[in-house]
């Protein structure tokens, strides 16, 4: 797959990782797809018998396609991110040159919902940077659905290495 | 351009990121932007590239990690405008 080697080195496991496919990447922008799984552990309790994404999760998708990801690219480059990944090396941290490994923060968002999201829905998440300085990657991300409608909208910022403690 | 100029215009940058905007009244070099003003650790990324646009200067890394209090910050700035 492509962008193995990102997908392998999101810092997320099973239930909470909500990235499927990216389907571009560059220094300035990225877009990815998740579908969200009709057995996800939020749907039985939000709500009883009337499944719906909560928001919190869609903010989720749009934070770890918006910012991770490109946060991860920024930081290991763009022929350590074309690399083909492998199984055994997702066990290792990624290593930025100086050695210290890459932790990702979420500092803010400011975001809008304009549609639900049901069990089983592919989603596109598309996010256009506006600045990575200092370690703070700042985004203006957009959910859209299968349809090209807009889910949801925002600017998402994240600290992708932390210079300030 | 003095160190007293660019305090006030440095109450400007700081105002959106302040959340207690009287605080803003009474700083001086000593003032901590985090601790004192409640600023967002985060947020001082963007003090930063506010600042740099407002004077049409380019702070780098090593005069970014020393800002911590507003004096810091003055000095950044005092030292690419002269």
């Amino acid at each position: 797959m492509k962008y193995q080697y990102i997908l392998d080195h999101l810092p997320y496991k099973s239930s909470f990782r909500f990235v499927d496919e990216i389907s571009h990447l560059d220094k300035d922008r990225v877009v990815g797809h998740y579908t969200l799984k009709a057995d996800a552990f939020f749907y039985e309790d939000h709500f009883p018998g009337n499944p719906v994404t909560p928001g919190a999760i869609v903010t989720e998708i749009m934070a770890q396609i918006g910012l991770v990801v490109l946060g991860i690219y920024l930081v290991v480059g763009p022929e350590e991110a074309a690399r083909a990944g492998t199984a055994s090396d997702a066990s290792s941290d990624i290593a930025s040159g100086s050695g210290d490994p890459v932790f990702p923060l979420f500092t803010s968002v400011d975001i809008s919902f304009n549609k639900i999201v049901l069990p089983g829905q592919k989603i596109t998440v598309i996010s256009q940077k506006e600045y990575f300085r200092f370690g703070k990657l700042k985004c203006r991300v957009e959910m859209l659905d299968a349809a090209g409608d807009r889910i949801a909208k925002g600017v998402f910022s994240g600290i992708v290495r932390n210079i300030t403690k | 351009m003095d160190r007293r100029t660019i305090l006030e215009e440095l109450k400007k940058v700081l105002y959106p990121y302040t959340e207690n905007k009287e605080l803003l009244q009474n700083i001086d070099d000593h003032t901590n932007l985090v601790k004192d003003l409640k600023i967002n650790s985060a947020n001082l990324v963007d003090i930063i590239i506010d600042a740099e646009a407002k004077y049409n200067i380019e702070i780098d890394f090593d005069s970014a990690e020393k800002i911590i209090t507003v004096g810091n910050c003055i000095d950044a700035i005092a030292e690419k405008i002269k």
